[in-house]
C-alpha cells in the first residue's frame, strides 16, 4: 500500500505513459470507490439533517467496529489465498464463552478475555491444521468448523442465553455478573474534544487496523504471505515455510474474531445466543469490497477498513432517510456485487496484455 | 492437394498501444511443415491466437483455401479445419476425464451431439482415433494418471480428431522426451504427407532440423525472412529472427577451485546404480539427460525437497541433510526451478518483489519494516547487470516477455551470493538473445560458488558449462570436460546405450 501511495504521488504520468489509452479506466479503477464514498458522504450530508455531525460519525464507526475487526481477520486468510467462514461463529463462541466464564464460573474480566483469545487461537490452529496437514479445502474446513462451533456454543447451556440469575442444568442459579471493567470494552467512551465521544471499541478497531496494515504491507511476514497467495509453489521453492504462515493466518483470523466476540459481549452485557448472525456475511463483504479500493485487486488492510466504513455509512445514511431496516441486506449485497465487478471486470481488463 | 492452405495479408493486431502484429504477410502451403521461429515477444503467440480464433484481428485479410477466414472463437476455427495444440498442455486436456472423453471432447461439446453420454460409442470412436495416430494408452484411464508426455500426445490426438487442414503446433516437444518426440515427429510427417498444412513453432534446433520443409523467421511483429530452398539456411533463419549475426560462444574452461558440495554413494532410486559427484568452486557443471533421467530429482535432493534412497552429501566438508528448502537457502544452496510460471513467478508482484522475495528479511533491519528504497535499489542493480528490458523496477512481472521473466528469476538467485547455485532448465522457453545473456551472467559470476545447470538440450550445455555430466537411469553415465568433447559419445550416453564409463 505504501508503494501504491508513493506511486500516486509520482506515478500518474507513469501509468499514462505505459497505457495512454486506458488512463481513464485506470483512474476509475484506482479512485472510483473512494469517489463514490465521498459522493455518498456529500449526498447524505445534504439530504438529511444531523448526518454530518461528530456524533453521527462516531455512531458509524461504532456500528462497524466489530465487523471491521472480523474483516481484518478474514483479510489475513484471503492474503494467503484461503478463506475463513468460521469467523462469525468464532465470534459468537467467544461471546458465549466470556459470558459463561463471568456469569457461571464467576471469574474476573481478565480471565474471560484471556480464555476467549486462547479459544480463538485454538480454533484458528485447528482450521490451519485441517487445511495444511489434512488438505481439506479451506472453504470446506472452515464451513465444517462453523457448524461445529454453532452447535458447540449451545451445549453447556442447553441452548439458552446466559444472564445473571439464569437456572443452570444442575438446578443451581448462576450468580456471576458482567464486571464493569469488562462492560467498559463495549460501552466506555473516551473524551475527544467533546466529552464521552469515542467508544473504546472504535479505538480498538483503529489500533488493530493500523497494526494489520503495518504487518501486511511493511514487514517481511506480510510480504511472504502475499507471495504465498500469489503462487504457493513458488513461495515454497523460494524457501518460505508455507505451512506455518498459513496456520498463523488462520490463528490471527481466529483471535481477531474472538476479539470481535468479546466486544459484542461487552456491548450486550449478556450471552445472547441469537446475536451475531450477520457477522460472517458483513465482515466477508467488507474484506471483498476492500479489493476494489485504490484498484488493489487483492486483499488489503486499508481496503478492508474502507469497505467496512462504506457499508456503515451507507446504512447509517439510509436509516436517517427512513429506509426500512429490512432493506439493509439488499443494499449490502448490491454494494458487494458492484465492488466485485469493479475488481474483477475492470482490473481484469487492465491485467490482460 | 497442393497450393496454399492459408494466405495472410497485412495482418495487424494491437493490445492497447502495444502493436504486436504490424502487417504480417504469410502463406502456408498444404503438405508442408512450416517452422515459425522468433524471439520471445516477436508476435508468434499472437499470430497463433489470431489464427486459432482466440483473438480477433484488427486489420488485414486471411484466406483459407481461397475463402475469407475470420474465426470468432476457437470452436469456429476448429470447425473450419484450423486446429491448434497450445504450448501449455493443460489447455489441451481435462485431467479428471478419461482419455476417451478427452479425445471426443469437441464432438461432445458440439451442439446437437445428443443428450445422453453413450460411453460405449464414445470409447469405440476414441479407440479409432487413438489407433489412427498410433497413440498407445488405455483410453479408460483418467488423464490425470498419465505422465506429462502422454497427456501431450492425448492433446495432439484430440486435435487430430478434427481432421485438420491446418495444424498449428506451439512448442509441442517442450515437455517430451526424445523417444516421445520421435513419435510426435512421425505423426507430423504422416499428416504432412496426407496434405495437411502444418505450422510448427519451436525454439529447438534439433526439432527444426528434423522437421522443417520451410522456415519463417518473425521479428517485431513482421515476417523477417522466409527460407525454403534446400538445403535450408538455418543460420540465416536464426540471423533473421535475431536481426544480427550470431557468433558461436567462445568458451574457455575455467580451472576448478575447492570442492563445495560433495555427493557420496548416492542412490536416487532403490534400483539405480550409486554414484559420487563433487561440485567445485569456479566450475559450472551441466547435467544433461532425457526427461525422467533423474536430473530434477537430484536437484530436489540437494535443495532439500526430497530424500535420496541412499548416500550422503557434504557441504564445505560438513554433512548436508537439508530438511526443507528454507534450510537449504539458509545454507547458501539456491535453486532456480524449471517451469517458471508455476514454480517461480509471483504474478501479483512487481520486478523488485520478485527478485528480493527469498531474502526480503535482509531489507528489514531488526526484523522490522522492509526498507523499500534499498530493496528497489537492489532490483535496479540486478536489472542492469542482467540487462532486463523493462520500464522500471516497479513493472509488474507479467508485463515482461518470457525471456525477461526468466532473467528476473535468475536475478532473484544471483542477488545474494550462493555457495551452490542450481539452475533447472534455465533456458526453457527463452529466446536465443536472452539465453546468451543469462549464460554469460552465470559464467561471469561463478568464481565463488559451485554451479549446477540442468538442461535437456545439448547446445545449452555446450554453451554454458565447464564440465558436462550425462545422467541416464538415475545415475551418472558420463563425465566430460567441455573442451572439444566427444559429442557422439555424449549422445550415446544420453540415449543410455553406451557402456558404463570405465573409471
Amino acid at each position: 500500500m505504501n508503494d501504491k501511495k508513493q506511486q500516486d504521488a509520482t506515478g500518474i504520468p507513469a501509468a499514462g505513459r505505459a497505457k495512454p489509452a486506458l488512463s481513464g479506466i485506470d483512474f476509475a479503477i484506482r479512485y472510483g470507490f473512494l469517489i463514490l464514498l465521498a459522493g455518498l458522504l456529500i449526498f447524505f450530508s445534504m439530504a438529511t439533517s444531523g448526518f454530518a455531525s461528530p456524533r453521527s460519525a462516531v455512531f458509524i464507526f461504532q456500528s462497524v467496529a466489530i465487523t471491521g475487526i472480523l474483516a481484518l481477520g478474514v483479510t489475513f486468510t484471503l492474503v494467503v489465498d484461503g478463506f475463513d467462514l468460521s469467523i462469525g461463529s468464532t465470534a459468537t463462541s467467544a461471546l458465549m464463552l466470556s459470558a459463561y466464564v463471568l456469569v457461571v464460573w464467576e471469574m474476573n474480566a481478565y480471565v474471560a478475555v484471556a480464555a476467549c483469545l486462547a479459544m480463538g487461537a485454538l480454533i484458528g490452529l485447528v482450521n490451519g491444521l485441517l487445511i495444511v496437514k489434512t488438505k481439506v479445502p479451506d472453504l470446506l474446513a472452515t464451513l465444517g468448523m462453523m457448524f461445529l462451533l454453532v452447535g458447540l456454543q449451545r451445549i453447556p447451556t442447553q441452548g439458552r442465553s446466559i444472564a445473571t440469575g439464569m437456572h443452570l442444568p444442575d438446578g443451581s442459579v448462576a450468580r456471576g455478573t458482567f464486571p464493569p471493567e469488562f462492560l467498559a470494552l463495549g460501552r466506555h467512551r473516551l473524551d475527544f474534544f467533546i466529552p464521552d465521544l469515542i467508544p473504546l471499541s472504535v479505538v480498538i478497531l483503529v489500533v488493530i487496523a493500523i497494526a494489520v496494515w503495518l504487518i501486511l504491507e511493511r514487514t517481511r511476514h506480510g510480504r511472504l504471505m502475499y507471495a504465498i497467495g500469489s503462487n504457493e509453489r513458488a513461495a515454497a521453492l523460494a524457501g518460505v515455510n508455507v505451512a506455518r504462515y498459513k496456520i498463523v493466518a488462520y490463528m490471527i483470523s481466529g483471535v481477531l474474531a474472538s476479539i470481535g466476540g468479546i466486544l459484542l459481549a461487552a456491548r450486550l452485557g449478556r450471552g445472547d445466543i441469537a446475536s451475531g448472525n450477520n457477522l460472517l456475511l458483513d465482515s466477508v463483504a467488507a474484506a471483498l469490497i476492500g479489493f476494489a479500493v485504490l484498484g488493489a485487486a487483492k486483499p488489503n488492510a486499508f481496503g478492508t477498513a474502507i469497505g467496512a466504513l462504506f457499508v456503515g455509512i451507507l446504512l447509517q445514511g439510509l436509516t436517517m432517510m427512513n429506509a426500512p431496516y429490512y432493506t439493509q441486506d439488499f443494499v449490502k449485497g448490491a454494494v458487494l456485487v458492484v465492488a466485485l465487478v469493479f475488481t474483477f471486470a475492470l482490473t481484469g481488463r487492465r491485467g490482460k496484455q | 492437394m497442393t497450393g496454399n492452405a492459408i494466405d495472410i495479408r497485412d495482418l495487424t493486431k494491437a493490445f492497447g498501444a502495444n502493436r504486436v502484429l504490424r502487417g504480417v504477410n504469410l502463406s502456408l502451403p498444404a503438405g508442408k511443415v512450416t517452422v515459425l521461429m522468433g524471439a520471445n515477444g516477436a508476435g508468434k503467440s499472437t499470430l497463433v491466437k489470431v489464427l486459432s480464433g482466440v483473438h480477433r484481428r484488427d486489420g488485414g485479410e486471411i484466406h483459407l483455401f481461397g475463402k475469407p477466414y475470420d474465426p470468432v472463437s476457437p470452436s469456429a476455427a476448429m470447425a473450419q479445419g484450423v486446429v491448434t495444440v497450445h504450448q501449455s498442455i493443460n489447455d489441451g486436456v481435462i485431467p479428471d476425464l478419461d482419455v476417451a472423453a478427452n479425445l471426443m471432447l469437441d464432438e461432445l461439446a458440439r451442439p446437437g451431439s445428443g443428450f445422453f453420454y453413450n460411453r460405449r460409442k464414445v470409447r469405440a470412436q476414441a479407440r479409432e482415433i487413438a489407433a489412427r495416430i498410433g497413440l498407445d494408452v488405455d483410453i479408460a484411464r483418467p488423464v490425470s494418471e498419465l505422465p506429462l508426455a502422454e497427456r501431450q500426445l492425448v492433446a495432439i490426438a484430440r486435435a487430430m480428431a478434427h481432421k485438420p487442414k491446418l495444424l498449428i503446433l506451439d512448442e509441442p516437444t517442450s515437455s517430451l522426451s526424445a523417444a516421445e518426440a520421435q513419435r510426435l515427429f512421425a505423426l507430423v510427417e504422416r499428416l504432412r504427407d496426407s496434405g495437411v498444412a502444418i505450422l510448427y513453432i519451436s525454439h529447438r534446433m534439433s526439432d527444426i532440423r528434423r522437421l522443417a520443409d520451410r522456415i519463417i523467421s518473425m521479428r517485431d511483429g513482421v515476417i523477417a525472412g522466409v527460407f525454403e530452398e534446400t538445403p535450408l539456411d538455418y543460420e540465416g533463419a536464426v540471423n533473421a529472427m535475431l536481426g544480427h549475426g550470431l557468433t558461436s560462444i567462445e568458451l574457455t574452461v575455467q580451472p576448478a577451485g575447492k570442492t563445495v558440495l560433495e555427493l557420496r554413494d548416492m542412490r536416487l532410486k532403490p534400483a539405480s546404480r550409486p554414484f559420487s559427484l563433487a561440485l567445485r568452486e569456479n566450475e559450472i557443471t551441466a547435467i544433461t539427460g532425457l526427461v525422467g533421467a533423474g536430473k530434477t530429482l537430484l536437484a530436489n535432493i540437494i535443495f532439500g525437497l526430497e530424500r535420496p534412497h541412499a548416500g550422503r552429501m557434504y557441504l564445505d566438508g560438513r554433512p548436508h541433510e537439508p530438511a526443507s528448502a528454507g534450510q537449504a537457502v539458509q545454507r547458501g544452496i539456491f535453486m532456480c526451478p524449471k517451469d517458471r510460471a508455476s514454480n517461480a513467478v509471483f504474478a501479483d508482484f512487481d520486478i523488485t518483489r520478485n527478485i528480493t522475495l527469498p531474502f526480503v528479511g535482509r531489507y528489514a533491519p531488526f526484523a522490522a519494516f522492509i526498507n523499500t528504497r534499498r530493496e528497489r535499489q537492489k532490483a535496479r542493480q540486478m536489472i542492469e547487470t542482467l540487462s532486463i528490458v523493462c520500464q522500471s523496477e516497479r513493472d509488474n512481472i507479467m508485463t515482461l516477455s518470457g525471456g525477461n521473466q526468466q532473467k528476473v528469476m535468475v536475478a532473484r538467485w544471483l542477488s545474494e551470493p550462493p555457495r551452490v547455485l542450481v539452475l533447472d532448465e534455465p533456458f526453457q522457453g527463452v529466446d536465443i538473445k536472452a539465453r546468451r545473456d543469462i549464460g554469460e551472467k552465470i559464467r561471469a559470476t561463478a568464481q565463488a560458488r559451485a554451479t549446477l545447470v540442468l538442461v535437456s538440450e545439448m547446445d545449452e550445455a555446450l554453451e554454458v558449462a565447464d564440465r558436462i555430466i550425462v545422467m541416464s537411469d538415475h545415475t551418472i553415465a558420463g563425465d566430460h570436460v567441455n573442451h572439444q568433447p566427444d559429442l557422439d559419445l555424449i549422445l550415446a550416453q544420453v540415449a543410455g546405450n553406451a557402456a558404463a564409463p570405465a573409471a
